[in-house]
C-alpha cells in the first residue's frame, strides 16, 4: 500500500563543470526581460516555460508535467567573460599563491609532493578532515623560486572580495582561469581540490546556471501587479550587463569600457551568490532593502537549513492559550471542541470498528465525534460533507481509512516553547472540553514552565500507530515525574496545596461527616466512632498507598540545633506508618516540584501510574480542603504592631550610625584594610555587611510578630507553597540595600547618586539603602536594583539559549551501544561505560544506584524481624 | 617484604596517599601473599586509603583492627558478588561492606541484600540506544536559564574575585584559552602546611609587589624635572624583601637614577611634563617581586593548615617549588591543567569546575551528565570547545556542520574536496526526512543473505 521506503545512504558533494551546467540546461537565457506585454513568458528569457511552471493551469514544456508536479529545470547563461565565484575567492587566492606563475606546478619539491600525497590519501581513506593538511601545504608552498621551472615568483594578494593582485598588476579572471587550468590533477589534490569531483578552473565561472522558476516564483499582488523574486531581479541585472559587455566587445569598444563592464558583471554575479560578502556594497531593492540572494537563503536562523530542513512545519497540530483546570488529570489535556473537530486521527476501518466509524461519518464534520475525510484504499481522499456522507457510508468497508475527530482518551503530544528539556514535550490524553483554551492540570506547570498569564502551547496529534505506541511507552507525563537532570521530581503542586495541611495540626479539624470519601479510592472510611470528626491527617492518609512507610522533615522545619522530632509544636516531623500519616505537615517537601519526598517514594515503589493517581487525588483533596476552610491573603497579613515598627526603626537607625562610624574611621585613616583589598573596597565591604545584617535582623523582628497559624501569607512562605519570608519582611519591615553590579549604588550625578545628597557622601541612604518597607514610602533609588535584574534576565536568556544550542549540537549524536559504551555516529568511543557505572540518572536513587539502608529495612521487614 | 613496602610508599607519595605504618605493612603482607602485580597493588593501596579515610580518628591497634575488618568484609562481598555473577562498581561493593557493619547483617541477609542490589542495579542501567548526549546537554543547559549573570562573587575567600554563574559555565564549555579570573589554591605537604612563617614567605615570594608598595614618600618635582621616591625599610621587611634586590631592579630598569640610601631620584629621558608623568607611573608600577601571571595573593587558614590563594595562575612553575603539595594544589584554568598534568586531569578539572559552578548557584545536575560533556570535550586527547571551533566544527558530516554555523563555508569546501556525507548523525537524517538513528530509530532489521 505504501510501497517500500527507500533509504538515502549517502550524499556526495562536488563542483559542477561548465559542461555539466550546459548539459543540465534546458534553455539558454539571453534576454533580460521577464514577460511580454500580455503577461506571457518569452522564450530564452528568465521565465522561459521550459524552466518549469508554477500554477496548475500551465504545463511544463520540458517534462510535460503540470505545475506543482514539475520540480523545474535549470537553464544557463553564457557569460561573455569569465568571473570569479565569490565563495571560492579565498581558495583561488591560496592556490595561486601556492603554484608557479609560469608553469602552474605546485611550489613543492618532488619529495614533498610525494609526502603530502601519501598523507592526504591516508586521510581520505580514513575519512578524516583534510583541512589541517591542506593548510600546512598552503603554508609550505610559498617559495620565491619555482622548484620545477626556476621561475621567480611574485607575491599574490587578495583584494576583497574577488580581485587577485600579483605584485602591482591585477589579474583578470581570464588570466586566473588560465593558470588554474594548467594545474595537473595530481597537484590539484594537494591544493585541496579533489580531481575526481572538481577542477580548480571551475571555480572561475564561464557559464552561470539559472535556477528554475519554482525556486524564484513571482507573486501577483492584489492590484494585478507582478512582483519578481529577488533572485530574478539579480539575474536580470546579470543578463543586462552580460548583454552590454558582449555587444561592446563585438563592436570593438575601448579596453577601458570593456573592463568596466567586466567589473560590473563580476559585481552582479558576486552579489547574486552572496549579498553579504565583505568588501562589496550589498545590492539593493528599489525600496532600499538589501536583496536576499543565494547565500542568504541558506544561512542563519531563518535560512533553509535551520528553518526549513532542521525544523519543519506540520499538519495536525494546534496552538492556543492555556488555562488551569484541577479537574483534568495530570496526564490529560483539555482540548477545545473547535480544535478536536479540526485535527483528526486516521483510523483503519476493520470489521470490528466499522460500526463506530460509520457513526463518526454519520455525524459529519460539524458535530463533535465526527469525521472529516475518508481515504479509499486507492489513496483517494474524500471529504465527508453532510451532503455526500451517505454515499461515503455506503461504500465504507474494511481497508478504508477514516480521519475521525479527536476524542477523549486519544493520545497527543503537548509542548511549550522554549523546549529546553525533554519534559517540554510530553504525551497527554485528550479530554474534549467546551470553550477555546487548552486546559491543563496545575501539577504539570513546572516541567513546562507554564503559567496562565497568556501562555500558549502546542498540541500535535499522532498519525501512525507506531508513533502512538512510542509515545505511550516513552512520553507520558507520569513517566517523566522523575527528571533525568538531577534524579528528582519534575512535576508537583506548589501553589495553594500546602497550607491546608498546616491547619492539620490536629487543632483545627475540618468536617467531612456528610461527605464520604471518593468512592474511586475504593477504601473503607475509618470507623466513625461516637460521631467523632475525622482529622485531616486521616483524610490525607486515604490518598496514600496502604503500605507506605517513611519519615522525613517537612519544609517548615526551622532547622533547630536539636531536633525535638515528634514533640515539636510546629509538627515538622513527618511520620507515615503503613499508609497512615501519624504526625507531620504535608507541604512542598511532600509533593512539590523538585522536592517532594512522598511523591518520589511513590514513583519509585509503586510505579508512575500510582504516582499519577496520588498527584491527582492529593490535588483534589487540597482544593476541596481549601474550599471548605477558605484561604486568602491580604495586606493585613503584612501588618505588624507599632511596637515592632519602633524596634525595627531603632535597629535600622543603630545600623546607620554604625555605617557612619565606619565612614568616619575611614576618613580619619583609622580603618584597617583587609588583606589584598584597598581601603575603599574594605569600607564598602564592611558597610554592606553591616547593612545586610541590619536588614536581616529587622526581618527577624517582623517575623517574630507574625502569627504562624493564622497568617496565610506566612503559611504559604513557610510551607513553600508560594512566596518567601524575604518577600514578607520586605513588605513589612525593610526593603534593604539596592545593589548594582554587586555593590552599592554609585551612579547617577557627579559624585552623588541623587541631587539632594552631598557630593561624595558615603552614608547608607545616599548609596541606595532603603530602610523603609514596601508598605511605607518608596525611595527613588529602588528602581536601580530592579532595572539591573530586568536587563540581567534579558541577557541571560539569550546567552544560555546559545550555550544550550551548542551543547545539544555537540552531544546529540551520542548514544549507548549494546555493550553499554557511549559512542558517537562515527563509532568513536566517548565513554566505555556511561557515567562510569552505567546507571541512568533518571532511574537512580538520588544519583546513587540504590539506597542500601532502605533495602536492608525492606529485607528485614519481609523476613519479619 | 621491604621491596613491597618501598613500592607502596613510592606509589602513595606520588598520589598523595598517606597510609599509617601498620596498615602499610598489612597491605604489603597481602601483596606478598597473593603475589600482586603492580597495577593490582596500586588498586589495593587506593582501596586501603579509602578505608583509612573512613576510619579516621582511630589509631594504632584499633585502627589496624578496623581496617582489617573492613577489608575482610569487602573481600566477602566481592566474593559473593562474583559468585552471583554480578558486576558491581568497586564503590558499591565498599558501600555494601559498610552496610554490613552498620546494620550487623547476617550472611543470609547479606545474600538477600546483594540479590536486591543486583536487581536494582540492573533496573537502573541505561538502555542501549538511549540518547544520553541530548539528555546530558539539556540537563547542563536548562539550568543555565536559572543562573545569575553576576560575574563576580566572593567564593570562599572574601578577598578574591572569582567568575561564577552563567559566564563561568560558558567559559568552561567554551574551553577558553584565557579565562577571566584564573586562580590557584596552593597547598603544602608534610609539616610545612602548619608552618605559617614558611607559607607566608612563599606567599610573599610569588605575590606581585610594586615599588609603590614599599614607598614612604613619593613626589613629582616639576621644578627640577624629576621624580623622587623614598623607600620604607619597615615595609620592605614586612614583605620579606631585600633592599639590594630592589635597588638592583631599579637600576636595571631606569637609566637616569640617583640612589642615595633610601631616596631615589629619577629623571625622565626627555624633560617634558608628559614624559615626567609617564615616568612617575612607571616608577610606581615597577614590579619588584613576584612570579609571572600571578597578582594578588591571600593566605588563609583552612582546618589548621595554611593555604595560599592567588589571583592569576601559574601551575607548572609552582610545582617546582619545594614544599608545595603537588597532589592538592590546583588551578581553575583548564588549559593549564592540560599542559601541566595531562588530558585526564583536564577532564576531571572540567567536571569539577562545572559541578562547582552549578552547586554554588544551588542547582543540582547529576554528575554523569557533566562527565559526558567533559569526556566529549577531551575525547581526542586535547581540550576542544563546544561550538563551531571545536566539536561541532569537526564533525564528519557536511550537513551537520552546515546546519550549525557557517553554512556557506562548509558547503563550498565540501564541494571542492568531494566530501561524502554518510548520513549517520541525527541532524542529517532530520534534514533528509528519515528516522533518526537513536532510541526507537536505532533498531533495524538485517536481512539474511
Amino acid at each position: 500500500m505504501r510501497g517500500i521506503l527507500k533509504k538515502i545512504s549517502q550524499i556526495n558533494f562536488g563542483l559542477m563543470s561548465p559542461e555539466d551546467i550546459r548539459k543540465m540546461s534546458v534553455a539558454q537565457i539571453v534576454t533580460p526581460d521577464t514577460y511580454d506585454e500580455d503577461g506571457y513568458p518569452i522564450e530564452n528569457e528568465l521565465m522561459d516555460p521550459r524552466l518549469g511552471v508554477i500554477g496548475s493551469s500551465l504545463r511544463c514544456r520540458s517534462c510535460g508535467a503540470k505545475g506543482g508536479e514539475c520540480p523545474g529545470h535549470f537553464g544557463s547563461i553564457n557569460l561573455a567573460r569569465p568571473v570569479i565565484h565569490v565563495g571560492f575567492a579565498d581558495t583561488i587566492h591560496k592556490i595561486l599563491s601556492s603554484i608557479c606563475r609560469k608553469c602552474s606546478r605546485i611550489l613543492l619539491t618532488e619529495t614533498e609532493i610525494q609526502d603530502y600525497r601519501q598523507r592526504i590519501l591516508e586521510a581520505m581513506e580514513r575519512e578524516e578532515s583534510l583541512t589541517p593538511i591542506i593548510k600546512e601545504i598552503y603554508a609550505e608552498a610559498r617559495r620565491d623560486r619555482c622548484p620545477h621551472c626556476e621561475e621567480e615568483q611574485e607575491e599574490i594578494k587578495l583584494d576583497k572580495p574577488v580581485s587577485i593582485v600579483e605584485g602591482d598588476y591585477k589579474l583578470t579572471p581570464s588570466e586566473v582561469r588560465e593558470r588554474l587550468e594548467r594545474i595537473t590533477d595530481n597537484d590539484s589534490l594537494l591544493l585541496g581540490v579533489n580531481p575526481e569531483v572538481a577542477r580548480p578552473e571551475w571555480m572561475v565561472l564561464t557559464v552561470l546556471p539559472v535556477p528554475p522558476v519554482t525556486v524564484r516564483p513571482s507573486i501577483t499582488l492584489e492590484t494585478g501587479e507582478r512582483s519578481e523574486d529577488d533572485l530574478t531581479h539579480k539575474l536580470v541585472d546579470i543578463l543586462r550587463i552580460n548583454q552590454r559587455l558582449k555587444e561592446n566587445m563585438e563592436a570593438g569598444a575601448p579596453q577601458l569600457i570593456v573592463e568596466d563592464l567586466w567589473e560590473l558583471l563580476q559585481y552582479h554575479v558576486t552579489t547574486y551568490f552572496d549579498n553579504e560578502a565583505s568588501g562589496v556594497p550589498p545590492a539593493r531593492h528599489r525600496s532600499g532593502r538589501p536583496l536576499k540572494t543565494l547565500a542568504q537563503r541558506l544561512k542563519g536562523k531563518e535560512g533553509r537549513f535551520r528553518s526549513n530542513l532542521s525544523g519543519k512545519r506540520v499538519n495536525f497540530s494546534a496552538r492556543t492559550v492555556v488555562s488551569p483546570d484541577p479537574n483534568v488529570s495530570v496526564n490529560e489535556v483539555g482540548v477545545p471542541e473547535l480544535i478536536a473537530k479540526e485535527v483528526t486521527v486516521p483510523v483503519y476501518v476493520t470489521e470490528w470498528n466499522i460500526d463506530r466509524m460509520k457513526e463518526h461519518i454519520e455525524n459529519g464534520p460539524d458535530v463533535h465525534p465526527g469525521a472529516n475525510y475518508v481515504i479509499r484504499p486507492d489513496g483517494r481522499k474524500i471529504r465527508a460533507y453532510n451532503e455526500t456522507k451517505d454515499v461515503v457510508l455506503e461504500n465504507l468497508k474494511p481497508g478504508y481509512i477514516v480521519e475521525r475527530h479527536l476524542k477523549d482518551g486519544d493520545i497527543v503530544l503537548f509542548n511549550r516553547q522554549p523546549s529546553l528539556h525533554r519534559m517540554s514535550m510530553m504525551a497527554h490524553e485528550v479530554r474534549v472540553l467546551p470553550y477555546k483554551t487548552f486546559r491543563l492540570n496545575l501539577c504539570v506547570c513546572p516541567p513546562y514552565n507554564a503559567d496562565f498569564d497568556g501562555d500558549e502551547m502546542n498540541m500535535h496529534v499522532f498519525q501512525t500507530e507506531e508513533s502512538r505506541a512510542e509515545a505511550k511507552t516513552l512520553m507520558r507525563v507520569q513517566d517523566h515525574i522523575l527528571s533525568p537532570r538531577f534524579r528528582d521530581l519534575s512535576s508537583g503542586v506548589y501553589t495553594t496545596i500546602s497550607q491546608e495541611h498546616t491547619s492539620s495540626q490536629g487543632k483545627r479539624l475540618f468536617s467531612v461527616r456528610s461527605r464520604p470519601p471518593d468512592p474511586q479510592e475504593g477504601r473503607a472510611p475509618p470507623p466513625d466512632r461516637e460521631g467523632r470528626e475525622w482529622t485531616v491527617k486521616e483524610i490525607f492518609s486515604m490518598v496514600l498507598p496502604d503500605d507506605l512507610n517513611m519519615v522525613y522533615l517537612a519544609e517548615i522545619c526551622r532547622k533547630c540545633d536539636e531536633c525535638l522530632e515528634m514533640d515539636w509544636e510546629n509538627d515538622a516531623y513527618v511520620v507515615i506508618e503503613n499508609g497512615q500519616l501519624i504526625t507531620g505537615v504535608i507541604d512542598e517537601k511532600a509533593y512539590g516540584a523538585f522536592a517532594g519526598k512522598i511523591l518520589d517514594q511513590i514513583v519509585k515503589e509503586y510505579g508512575s501510574d500510582a504516582a499519577k493517581e496520588f498527584l491527582d487525588s492529593a490535588t483534589k483533596l487540597a482544593i476541596a480542603g481549601i474550599m471548605h476552610a477558605g484561604f486568602t491573603t491580604s495586606t493585613n497579613d503584612e501588618e505588624i504592631p507599632e511596637e515592632a515598627k519602633e524596634r525595627i526603626e531603632a535597629h535600622l537607625r543603630n545600623a546607620e550610625a554604625r555605617v557612619d562610624q565606619l565612614i568616619e574611621a575611614y576618613e580619619n585613616g583609622e580603618l584597617e584594610p583587609l588583606p589584598g583589598r584597598s581601603l575603599e573596597e574594605t569600607l564598602e565591604m564592611k558597610i554592606m555587611q553591616v547593612l545586610g545584617e541590619a536588614k536581616d535582623k529587622s526581618g527577624e523582628i517582623a517575623e517574630s510578630y507574625f502569627d504562624m497559624d493564622e497568617n496565610h501569607a506566612v503559611i504559604m512562605a513557610l510551607t513553600g507553597a508560594r512566596g518567601a519570608m524575604l518577600n514578607l519582611t520586605q513588605i513589612t519591615a525593610c526593603v534593604g540595600q539596592q545593589s548594582v553590579h554587586g555593590g552599592r549604588i554609585t551612579r547617577g550625578y557627579d559624585n552623588r547618586t541623587l541631587p539632594h545628597f552631598k557630593k561624595g557622601e558615603l552614608g547608607a541612604k545616599s548609596r541606595g539603602f532603603v530602610h523603609s518597607s514596601y508598605k511605607e514610602d518608596s525611595i527613588l533609588l529602588e528602581f536601580m536594583g530592579g532595572r539591573e535584574g530586568l536587563v540581567d534576565t534579558a541577557i541571560r536568556t539569550a546567552q544560555s539559549g546559545y550555550m544550550q544550542r551548542r551543547l545539544v549540537n555537540a552531544l546529540q549524536d551520542l548514544t549507548v551501544d549494546e555493550n553499554g559504551r557511549v559512542v558517537d555516529n562515527r563509532g568513536v568511543i566517548i565513554q566505555t561505560r556511561f557515567g562510569e557505572d552505567g546507571v541512568d540518572p533518571a532511574k537512580s536513587d538520588y544519583g546513587k544506584i540504590v539506597d542500601l539502608d532502605k533495602l536492608v529495612q525492606e529485607i528485614r521487614l519481609k523476613s519479619g524481624k | 617484604m621491604q621491596d613491597v613496602i618501598k613500592k607502596i610508599e613510592d606509589y602513595s607519595s606520588r598520589n598523595g596517599i598517606m597510609l599509617p605504618n601498620p596498615v602499610t605493612e598489612y597491605v604489603a603482607g597481602i601483596a606478598e601473599e597473593e603475589k600482586l602485580k603492580d597495577p593490582e597493588l596500586h588498586d589495593l593501596v587506593r582501596l586501603f586509603s579509602r578505608i583509612c579515610e573512613r576510619n579516621r580518628g582511630l589509631e594504632g591497634e584499633e585502627l589496624l583492627k578496623a581496617v582489617e575488618d573492613e577489608y575482610l568484609r569487602i573481600l566477602k562481598v566481592r566474593e559473593l558478588v562474583k559468585r552471583k555473577r554480578a558486576k558491581f562498581p568497586p564503590r558499591l561493593i565498599e558501600e555494601i561492606a559498610e552496610a554490613i557493619k552498620r546494620h550487623g547483617l547476617s550472611d543470609d541477609e547479606l545474600d538477600e541484600l546483594v540479590r536486591g542490589v543486583r536487581r536494582a542495579y540492573e533496573r537502573a542501567m541505561v538502555e542501549a540506544g538511549e540518547a544520553v548526549g541530548t539528555v546530558a546537554a539539556q540537563s547542563v543547559g536548562e539550568p543555565g536559564t536559572q543562573m545569575t549573570m553576576r560575574t563576580f562573587h566572593y567564593a570562599g575567600v572574601a578577598e578574591l574575585n572569582v567568575t561564577l554563574g552563567l559566564p563561568r559555565l560558558i567559559e568552561i564549555v567554551d574551553a577558553r584559552k584565557k579565562i577571566s579570573t584564573p586562580t590557584m589554591s596552593i597547598y603544602f605537604e608534610g609539616d610545612r602546611k602548619y608552618d605559617e612563617e614558611f607559607v607566608r614567605k612563599k606567599a610573599n615570594k610569588i605575590c606581585k609587589s610594586t615599588l609603590n608598595d614599599v614607598l614612604k614618600n613619593f613626589s613629582i618635582q616639576y621644578a627640577d624635572m624629576s621624580v623622587e621616591a623614598e623607600l620604607d625599610e619597615e615595609k620592605i621587611r614586612e614583605k620579606h624583601l631585600e633592599y639590594d634586590d630592589i635597588i638592583a631592579k631599579v637600576e636595571k630598569t631606569f637609566k637616569k637614577v640617583e640612589i642615595d640610601n633610601n631616596i631615589l631620584r629619577f629623571e625622565p629621558p626627555k624633560p617634558t611634563i608628559r614624559e615626567l608623568r609617564l615616568l612617575a607611573d612607571k616608577v610606581r608600577k615597577l614590579q619588584i617581586s613576584g612570579v609571572k601571571n600571578i597578582g594578588k595573593v591571600v593566605i588563609r587558614k583552612e582546618d589548621d593548615e595554611w593555604v595560599i590563594h592567588t589571583e592569576g595562575s601559574n601551575l607548572g612553575d609552582r610545582f617546582k617549588e619545594e614544599g608545595v603539595d603537588k597532589v592538592r594544589t590546583t588551578t581553575n584554568d583548564i588549559h593549564e591543567i592540560e599542559t601541566v598534568l595531562g588530558i585526564e586531569a583536564a577532564r576531571n578539572a572540567i567536571i569539577h569546575e562545572a559541578k562547582r559552578t552549578m552547586e554554588e548557584q544551588g542547582l543540582t545536575v547529576d554528575i554523569r551528565h557533566i562527565m559526558l560533556v567533559a569526556d566529549m570535550m577531551t575525547a581526542d586527547g586535547s581540550v576542544k570547545s563546544i561550538g563551531r571551533h571545536g566539536i561541532s566544527g569537526e564533525k564528519a558530516s557536511v550537513l551537520a556542520r552546515a546546519s550549525f554555523e557557517e553554512t556557506g563555508k562548509h558547503l563550498l569546501r565540501a564541494s571542492i574536496r568531494g566530501e561524502v556525507d554518510h548520513l549517520t548523525g541525527i541532524i542529517e537524517n532530520i534534514i533528509i526526512g528519515q528516522p533518526i538513528p537513536l532510541g526507537t530509530g536505532s533498531v533495524s532489521v538485517i536481512m539474511k543473505k
